[in-house]
Parts: C-alpha cells; structure tokens; sequence
C-alpha cells in the first residue's frame, strides 16, 4: 500500500485554541511547522467556546491579581491540579489574552474602552474576557488568521491513525485524508497532540464527531501515561427539550449575568446546596445575591455562580426527588433581565432557544440539564514544557491533564489553551532545534496502515455507528455523574467486550469521504479513553469535584487527596492503574491556598 | 405543531463523476432539524454518507448545504418548517466543486484569505504601551463585532451571482471575504491600506448590490449594506472623487492626460 510523505520540523495535530497557538509559536522560532486538523480549519472545538476567556487583567475588579486567580482554581480543581501548572496559567493568562488584541481579536469593552470582564462560576471576581457569548468563536478565528500568515502548512479533514518512535523518541504521524482516503505519513522532530476531549463517548454531550479521544489514545499506545481520567466535568446547564438537541450547551454566562436556577415548584433550590468550601464568600439570601448582581462589592456572590461540580449534582438531586421539570431538567431564568440586555449580552443563547426549541427567553424560563461537556484528565505532562511523558512528544489543552484538577473552572479553559499551546509549541521548537529526525520504522508503519484498512475490506461486521451508540449507552448508564463500584465494574465488562467487536467493524464503499469507516477508526480511539475513566473511577473511592461515588460519599482528606491516579499499558498489554503522590506544594504556593483546605476535606458530597 | 410518521429525505448521493438524488426515510422526532435527520440515514442506511458537521448548534458553520434549494445551515433548520407530505431535498453547496454527497470542496476560500493583509496596528498612545490593550470604545468597535460574528459557513459565497453562476472567483473574493476586509478597514487601531487591493485583487466593483448574500446569513450580518457598500465607497473616494482624479491630472509628471 502506498503512502506520501512529509517532513516537518514540529506537526501539531488538533487544530483548536491550543494546537493553533502552539504551530503559531512553533512556526514563529523558525521551524517547519504543520497542523493537521480533523475537520476544516475553524471548526475546531474551542469555536463553541461560549462564556469567555479568565484572565486577571483587573480591567473591571482591581482587587483581583494572579495570585486570586491561582487560588481560585485551585479550590475549583479541589486541590488535585498541579500547583505549578496553576500558578504559570494564572501568571501568563492575562499577556496571552492582549497578545490576541494585538492581533485583530476585539472584545468588548468596558466604560473606559479597555477589555471588558464578567463574572463566572467558582472565580472571585469579575474575571472573563469576553465576546457576548461567541468568545471561542473570536479566539478561534484570531488564531486561525494569525497562523495562515505565518506560514504554517494546514493538513485539513485529515486524522491521525498512529504516532511512531525511533529509539524511544517521536518521529512521525501516519494519518489519512478524508477526502480521498489516502494515506500520509508524516516524518518530524517533535509532535504536539492538541485534540481536545473525549465526550463522544457520552450519549448526551456538549461536544461533536470529532470528540473522539484520539490524543489520549495515539499518546497512551505510544507509551505516555494517562492521568486523572475519572474527572469528566458534566457541565450543568444544557438543553434538555426537544431530544435532537439534548444536550447542546447554555452558557454559564447565563448565570453570569444573572440567571436564577428553580425547580418545578419555584424554589430558588441552590441556597441549599452550598458546600462549607463556598460558604465564606456565597450569599444566603435572594436579596444579598440581588445586590451582588448590582455591584454591591460587600454583598457575596450568588449560589448559581458555584462550581461546575456543585451546580450539577444540585441539579441532578432536585431532578432525582421528583423537582424536575416535564423534560426532567430544572428551569433557568434570565427573563427578568432587559430583553435588549439579555440580547446584547447572549445573542447566541437567544437565537438558540428560539429557533431550536421554540422558547423566547427574553419572556420565559429555559428547561436545562446536565451533560458531559469536558474532561480534566488526559496526558500527564511536564508543567514547565508541556512534554508528556514520551520523549518528543507533547500535549496541550483538554487532551492534557493537571492544570484543573478534579474539577474545571468555566473560562479557564480558553486560557489553559492560550497559555500551554504557546509553551507546547515553544518547547516542541527547542526540541527539534536539539534533536535530528529519525526514520520510522517501514514495517510498523506497513501494519498500521493495514489495520486502518481493515474495516473497508471486511464484507460483513459490526456496524460502527451502532457500537458507538452502544458505548455511549454504557458510558451514560454506569458510569456518569454519580458512580458506585457494582455498575463500574459491569462497565469495565461490557467495554471488554465492545473492544474485541470494534475489532469487527465494517464499513461498506470506498475510501472516499467515508463517515462509516471514519466512525470505526475512531471508536477504537474512544474505546481506550472509555477505559481509562471507569478503571480510574472505580479505584478513587472517594467522591471530589467532578467524581462522585454512591458508595463513597466523603472526601477523603488522607489517601486520595495526595495522589493521582494513572493509566499506562501493562506488561501484558492490559490496561494498568496505579497511584501516584501528587507534586509537593512549595511554601508561598501553600500560602495562597491555605485556610480553604480544611473546608474540603470535611465536605460531604450532595 | 408535532408532526408524525416518516418524512422522506431526498439526498444527493455521488460525486464530480456523477451522480442522483436518492429517497430515504426516516422516522420523525419532535424538534427534529434537517441534520438529525441526516445522520439517521447515515447510522442506519447508508454508513458511508458524506456529511460535513460540528457543533449541531448553527455555531461553527461545517453543515450547510441546499435544502430545498434553498442555502441553509443542516442544524438549524427544522423539519418542521416544510409542508409534511412532501419530500425534502437536500443537496450539496452549487458554487464549489463537489467532493462526495453532501460535501464540497471549499478550500478556495481559505485560499483567498490567506491573500488579505492582516491587522496593522497604528500608533499607540502611553497607556496603551504600558498595559499591553487597545483603549477602544464599544459604540466604536460595534460596527465590526457585527462582521466578526461570521462563521464562515459560505452561505453567502454559494449564493452570490457572481461566483454561483458566473464562476468569476479569479475577479472577486465573494462577501465573505469583503465582510473580512471591511471588519479590517474599520478597526479603529488598523494603519494598513488595503482599498488598492480591495479594488484590484479582491474585486468588490464585482459586486452588484443584489444583497442575496446577506438574505442566507444565518448570523443576519448585514454583508452588503454594512459591508460591502462602505468599501465601494472608500474605493469611490480614492479613485473616482472628481476633484481628485483632477488635481491628481494636473499633476506635474502625470503624463496621461497629454
């Protein structure tokens, strides 16, 4: 079988916030940089980016500085993340967000004409750089123009099948092109996987087709750990009714400005959910949380506006005692806003209810749920220089694990993108600039090229579609928002399973632009990430952020609050788990942190 | 109004080679939009059904395509909105070369881009050295949040004359590209002067006012009253101004009016 091949100095392969920054840092210290991007560029994930982008730039708040940032994220992550990724990401956010002004992005403004800023769940202060409630699309669009004339080559719709080593070091990618099916191989000095998520293997999620893990997979076969999987952050609010659309995300910009969360019998239910953790700096009536809103800066912030993890497992509980609305949701309220102000500032939630689901939400509530919107795990990498744990090979964004913790902070994920796509890529060229390309080896390549084949030469099999589906059932039914150890270990069987029938998949045609052989690839990618989570979510037995367990209901201050779990191939190629200490917290690291780590450790689980 | 039973769903399947619409059907869901519908051919009947999407959300721009000849975004666009009894057609983009079913080959257009000047930002004051920002008022910056909403879904390029019928993509960018333009001129820190190059190379003369393209928008970005008239206009001022082309006659050198 023949394949082309190219030869780069550094390949990026994601073509979102993250892998877009890194080729465009890549590409600016002079190395041949290429980005292969699954879809056509610009449709990458971080195009849905809703809310905004955190960043301490005090532009609205002056109380506000890095060190609150760090804080901040930490507490949301539950003390999981790795300080020193925290601290870099609260240190560099605010530059690489001004870089992206210099560069042709336009936010908007505050009174006096600098970036406006506003307020997000689990952040003290008004924090999120924004653009009404299209700031992905602004950040994805910035880069892309920036990367295109910086001469970077763009691979578009092509997808990674493997990664090669030469001697324990990366030395290329072999990919196909959709369109026509042909094959690519890429030979390079270093490789920046930058892929993003895994939610695909969710039934209701937030995420598209490309949500596939395929980072996770080509890094952990290429001998990288995987860390912190069990963390998948179900983002509360999403719409629930009518089913096609089950699932796409409301923002929490919503809640941001404003939006009050009832249940059906029109309580105002988050006062009760408010966690020792928050208690300090939440309010604990409707009145304080009104002058909040109106800029009282005595008054403390609204339950709404609590972490991610909290607001959804709230959600989750009033819907579970029968205080769920008819689409077993709950309702979200920014009605009682101005309608022009509600249209300014969530233009594309307005034009979303009222054409996908019928609801003017400038006169009526929104139906909201859960779903499966990110994932904190991934690769483990090096804080400083994005590197996984495979020599050559780096990761950056939500493909990489350790900066969120066991819990994400809404905005901190375009900045996470920001601020390590650029060291991925600075890295990526200081390694090549170090290191001589090697070959990859002809035979390994021969059979990977095979095995990517094999679904369109096999007659009968599985059909790929309907696997997935499967898979998505499994992943929503045992392991979701709320674990227990009998059901996880039934995941665990039936993902066994499902591994060796992905080994049947056929995909009936030709190679052409071929969604059925497409989606039998790409399975086998999401399979190992299906894995990884529910074997991580079935040894943490304790409940923290975004993972909690029905039979352990605590956080668990000794054990499994000083380690992380990993995931990396056994001996016998099986999956292994173990546990690994968490990076010791230096002094004025500690500092920051301190007096809000006695709250969590005490904290039981809604 | 909930409708029931099946709908038909007539697809374009083939490719450059050739080609026919093909009759599939599929059982309705309330709120179910055209690609719902879709992808529930392509699960169940046809696995290898070529179809561009993403978000599902009208957010990113990959679904367009022709329903009912008409341009539209897949996800956007409810069943529910066409007559029940009859048939609905779906089919590729008609300004691009065709790929395979569904998708076409859109590159043209990132190739175009790739010709702009990007921003050059003018002189800065003190304060906006020292802190890194733009100092821009809202009520200034307005005008161009209106085109950056673009989600380059090339709605509007499919449907412009001259590039749908006429084919005349070497004489003009196609508004897209001229909402990209216009957002550049009307930044308030740009410096760079792109009205030669919006006049020559990217063609907006081409443009006859139709305002078709800002019919399709699925962001309702007025393409061609904000858009594209402004840069017809700047182009006026610098070459066809009278008083200009005079003065720029009389000249001393200017040898063309001899």
């Amino acid at each position: 079988m023949q394949y082309r091949i190219e030869a780069f100095d550094v390949v990026v392969v994601g073509a979102g916030g993250a892998g877009l920054r890194a080729a465009i840092e890549a590409s600016a210290r002079g190395k041949r940089t290429a980005i292969i991007c699954k879809s056509l560029l610009g449709k990458a994930h971080t195009v849905m980016a809703e809310g905004g982008v955190a960043a301490a730039l005090r532009n609205v708040d002056e109380r506000d500085n890095w060190q609150v940032h760090f804080r901040d994220t930490m507490r949301g992550g539950k003390f999981l993340n790795n300080w020193r990724m925290a601290q870099l990401h609260a240190q560099e956010a605010p530059e690489r967000v001004r870089e992206l002004e210099r560069w042709g992005a336009v936010f908007d403004r505050t009174k006096d004409g600098w970036i406006n800023q506003r307020n997000f769940g689990g952040h003290a202060y008004p924090r999120l750089a924004h653009v009404g409630d299209r700031t992905g699309l602004e950040i994805i669009r910035t880069l892309q123009d920036k990367g295109v004339h910086g001469g970077i080559a763009v691979f578009m719709e092509h997808t990674v099948v493997k990664l090669f080593k030469s001697e324990g070091r990366i030395c290329g990618a072999l990919c196909y092109e959709r369109e026509t099916g042909r094959f690519l191989l890429f030979k390079c000095k270093a490789i920046v996987l930058a892929t993003g998520g895994v939610g695909r293997c969710y039934k209701v999620t937030s995420n598209s087709w490309e949500y596939t893990g395929d980072g996770q997979a080509l890094g952990y076969e290429a001998g990288a750990d995987l860390m912190d999987m069990e963390f998948t952050q179900f983002h509360p609010t999403a719409m629930v009714w009518p089913p096609s659309v089950k699932g796409i995300l409301v923002t929490e910009g919503v809640r941001g400005e404003g939006g009050i969360l009832r249940n059906s019998k029109g309580e105002r239910f988050m006062f009760k959910y408010i966690s020792p953790l928050f208690a300090k700096e939440t309010a604990d009536t409707e009145e304080e949380a009104k002058r909040w809103l109106e800029g009282d800066k005595a008054a403390r912030r609204p339950p709404e506006l609590l972490t991610r993890d909290e607001v959804a497992r709230a959600i989750r509980n009033e819907v579970k005692q029968g205080r769920g609305t008819k689409h077993g949701g709950v309702f979200l309220d920014i009605s009682w806003r101005d309608p022009a102000f509600v249209k300014a500032k969530l233009p594309s939630m307005y034009h979303q209810f009222k054409e996908l689901a019928g609801v003017d939400i400038t006169k009526e509530p929104m139906e909201v749920g859960p779903t499966m919107h990110y994932h904190m795990g991934g690769l483990r990498v090096d804080a400083e220089s994005a590197m996984t744990t495979v020599p050559g090979l780096f990761a950056a964004g939500e493909v990489a694990a350790g900066l969120h913790g066991a819990n994400r902070l809404g905005g901190n994920s375009l900045s996470d993108l920001l601020v390590f796509g650029k060291r991925a890529g600075e890295f990526a060229a200081t390694w090549a600039e170090r290191h001589e390309a090697r070959e990859p080896d002809a035979a390994e390549v021969g059979a990977a090229l095979q095995g990517a084949m094999a679904p369109l030469e096999r007659e009968q099999g599985e059909n790929p579609f309907a696997l997935q589906a499967e898979l998505q059932q499994v992943m929503q039914d045992l392991v979701g928002m709320i674990r227990e150890r009998g059901e996880l270990g039934q995941a665990v069987e039936r993902i066994q399973e499902l591994k060796k029938r992905a080994q049947q998949c056929a995909a009936p045609g030709n190679r052409m632009y071929n969604a059925g052989w497409h989606t039998a690839l790409d399975i086998q990618h999401l399979l190992v990430s299906a894995e990884a989570i529910t074997r991580s979510a079935l040894l943490r037995e304790e409940s923290r952020g975004a993972h909690t367990r029905d039979d352990f209901p605590q956080t668990d201050k000794e054990k499994w609050s000083k380690v992380n779990v990993l995931c990396r191939p056994g001996a016998d190629g099986a999956m292994s788990v173990t546990t690994e200490p968490l990076p010791a917290w230096p002094d004025d690291a500690r500092k920051l942190i301190e007096g809000t780590l006695e709250a969590v450790t005490t904290k039981e689980a809604a | 109004m909930a409708q029931r039973g099946n709908v038909t769903m007539r697809l374009w399947r083939g490719t450059a080679a050739g080609g026919q619409f093909v009759d599939y059907q599929v059982a309705r869901e309330e709120g179910m939009v055209v690609l719902d519908a879709v992808h529930a051919v392509q699960a169940q009947q046809a696995n290898d059904l070529s179809v561009r999407w993403n978000c599902k959300a009208g957010k990113c721009g990959s679904c367009s395509a022709e329903v009912n000849g008409y341009p539209r975004l897949m996800c956007m666009t409810r069943l529910d909105l066409f007559d029940p009894g009859e048939p609905i057609t779906v089919a590729p983009l008609k300004t691009f070369p065709l790929v395979k079913d569904l998708v076409t080959n859109v590159r043209w257009n990132f190739e175009s881009a790739k010709r702009i000047p990007p921003l050059k930002p003018g002189p800065l004051t003190a304060e906006e050295q020292r802190k890194g920002e733009f100092q821009m008022m809202q009520q200034d910056v307005d005008r161009i949040q209106e085109f950056r909403k673009c989600i380059e879904c090339f709605l509007c390029q499919d449907t412009c004359h001259v590039l749908r019928d006429a084919q005349d993509t070497d004489k003009f960018f196609g508004p897209r590209q001229m909402i990209r333009l216009a957002n550049l001129e009307m930044h308030p820190k740009d410096s760079a002067d792109r009205i030669p190059m919006i006049k020559k190379e990217a063609g907006v003369g081409m443009c006859n006012i139709t305002k078709c393209c800002t019919e399709v928008c699925p962001e309702h970005i007025r393409i061609t009253d904000n858009g594209i008239i402004p840069l017809k206009e700047r182009v006026v001022d610098r070459y066809y101004d009278p008083v200009t082309m005079l003065l720029n006659a009389l000249r001393p050198g200017n040898t063309k009016l001899r």
